[in-house]
């Protein structure tokens, strides 16, 4: 599977770890590449820790079990570090980007990783422009500049397109999680 | 050779349930009665909306409980409907009365089904409880590997539930969350070609012809029950090649052939799983990890369930040395899983057959991975050769 991205997100109920992993998948695809995404469900319980699963690649990608060393982590609640090993599993040379207000050089002295730290503050950013806290869509943003795994327009018109049927009768939270998403690209940093 | 397809197809992103969804948008049933349950939910949920947007034209019937909601479709399909529903577990469970009175009565009801374990304790993952639980209701039960095959099988369920020599219900399954909630790539058909590959549906018989009355669910007793279950039965049998060359034709005509199993690297293989579902994917790509090491191993795996290939697999066995049969789902006979014990069964009679053992794994939908897969092939390498099988059925990945 060494040319097949996975990617794990990790996130408490109602955040939207899973609707961010489906809207990789689904942008992963509209622009010609074959993907998951998939959810790991414990109980259905909002704010319980979640984790959900993409995996990219040029291929049929066939298999169905958890993702196991993924190379990117995104953790949307950074609350989550104290009880979750989010870097389990994640390779030295992997990328982990964390929703915070804290510097990546913070997390540096923190966390005992080697690889890439990216840090954005996602639910800054998804108040200011959607008005509630819901750092999934802003994450994306982060997850393309700094990984560069998709076509940041084409996730972006296609991320849109897919906003734009779930909220028929919303347009401001498209425009809210678009322009969201758009901060978040240019906001996140090493 | 798959033949060239002239049918430009679309590719999307879907769930499992979604895709199931958008097949049941195409056949544009005439009823469907439906009550929720996870994680069949969004199937009937999606639908709706379907419905709702006028892009169907069903009666759609929101029932009081899953016993309801097939006795609804039961009567739908008895007045001349093409009716559909779809569950899981419980609700599937609450069905299990309706269930082999719908097959008696010949009606071809095509209901998607997701594999979840049963209560209790409760769990709402995957395991084939559910589905096995029902085996013996006179479904036709297809599974399905991933969300395309989950689209297709919907699609062919439809063809050959309503075939004349079949005339039976068929349960389309996929595997809890695994499928029925992860999102992939698939192809769907044009609306067009979809609508026209399903074709109109005409009953032979209607409740509501005036012209031809007919009484359902009549009593049946000792002078004449027997020789009107040979007709299920019958056409039970008759579905193998029906189901075949549906399959086949499905292949000529989209470029993705079906068939009652599928073998996966088996021609000249030793040692082979065989595995129902979503677990054959992941066990395809160890097949292909122990095939560059060298490792003479293969797959095959059970599309049909119901009515048992028998013809199919023991063939299939035939040239191999040692086999697993991995089961979703455990009897509780105190020996081991259905799937185990009716591919022992087929076999008995064969001249050539395999060392066959038997995993219970996934209950309640606990992770199947690589390495587990992988140490089964191991164990069947090395006891292909020797007298000693060992443990005939283990459970795999469980704590002890």
């Amino acid at each position: 599977m060494t040319d097949t991205i996975e990617i794990r997100w990790h996130g408490r109920g109602g955040q939207g770890a899973k609707t961010a992993a489906l809207l990789v998948a689904d942008a992963a695809i509209a622009t010609g590449k074959l993907a998951q995404a998939f959810p790991e469900y414990g109980p259905e319980r909002m704010g319980a820790p979640v984790k959900a699963f993409n995996r990219i690649s040029e291929r049929e990608i066939r298999i169905h079990c958890a993702v196991e060393h993924p190379s990117i982590v995104l953790v949307l609640d950074e609350t989550l570090m104290d009880s979750v090993n989010v870097l389990e599993g994640v390779p030295d040379n992997g990328t982990i980007i964390i929703n915070t207000e804290q510097s990546a050089d913070a997390y540096r002295q923190k966390l005992n990783f080697k690889g890439h730290i990216y840090t954005v503050n996602a639910s800054g950013l998804a108040v200011k422009n959607i008005g509630m806290n819901k750092p999934n869509t802003p994450m994306l943003g982060a997850l393309v500049k700094a990984t560069s795994i998709l076509d940041y327009k084409k996730m972006l018109d296609d991320t849109k397109h897919k906003l734009e049927k779930k909220f028929k009768n919303k347009p401001e939270v498209i425009e809210g999680n678009v322009k969201a998403i758009q901060d978040a690209y240019e906001e996140v940093k090493k | 050779m798959t033949a060239v397809t002239e049918v430009k197809q679309l590719t999307v992103a879907r769930t499992g349930n979604e895709a199931m969804a958008e097949a049941m948008r195409q056949i544009n049933p005439d009823v469907v009665a439906a009550y929720p349950i996870t994680p069949a939910t969004e199937i009937a949920q999606i639908f709706s909306s379907f419905v709702a947007d006028g892009l169907v034209n069903t009666d759609m019937v929101t029932v009081e409980s899953e016993h309801s909601a097939l006795s609804a479709t039961l009567g739908a399909a008895a007045a001349g409907a093409r009716a559909m529903t779809a569950t899981s577990s419980q609700g599937l469970m609450l069905m299990a009365e309706i269930m082999p009175i719908v097959a008696a009565l010949r009606l071809p009801i095509v209901m998607p089904e997701v594999n979840r374990a049963i209560s209790g304790p409760i769990n709402i993952h995957c395991d084939h409880s559910d589905t096995m639980f029902c085996r013996d209701a006179g479904w036709i039960q297809i599974f399905s590997e991933n969300a395309q095959e989950a689209y297709d099988n919907v699609l062919q369920a439809i063809k050959i539930a309503e075939n004349p020599q079949v005339h039976l219900p068929a349960l389309v399954t996929t595997d809890g969350f695994i499928i029925s909630h992860g999102m992939e790539t698939i192809k769907i058909l044009p609306d067009d070609d979809a609508r026209e590959y399903i074709g109109a549906y005409k009953a032979n018989y209607s409740l509501l012809n005036h012209e031809k009355p007919i009484t359902v669910g009549s009593i049946d007793l000792q002078n004449y029950y027997f020789e009107h279950r040979i007709p299920v039965i019958e056409a039970m049998q008759a579905a193998k090649s029906i189901i075949k060359q549906v399959g086949k034709d499905f292949g000529e005509k989209y470029g993705r052939a079906y068939d009652l199993i599928e073998k996966y690297r088996t021609d000249d293989a030793e040692a082979a799983i065989i595995c129902l579902g979503s677990t054959a994917g992941t066990a395809k790509d160890v097949v292909d990890a122990l095939r560059t090491k060298g490792q003479k191993v293969g797959l095959i795996k059970i599309r049909v369930f119901r009515p048992f290939p028998v013809e199919d697999l023991t063939a299939a066995l035939s040239t191999l040395k040692a086999v697993a049969v991995f089961d979703r789902s455990d009897s509780l006979n105190g020996y081991g899983g259905p799937v185990f014990t009716e591919v022992c069964s087929a076999l008995f009679n064969s001249a050539q057959k395999p060392k066959i053992i038997n995993y219970i794994y996934g209950l309640g939908g606990r992770d199947i991975d690589v390495h587990q897969i992988e140490a089964v092939y191991n164990r069947l390498n090395s006891i292909k050769d020797s007298k000693d099988v060992g443990d005939i059925v283990s459970y795999l990945g469980v704590r002890k």
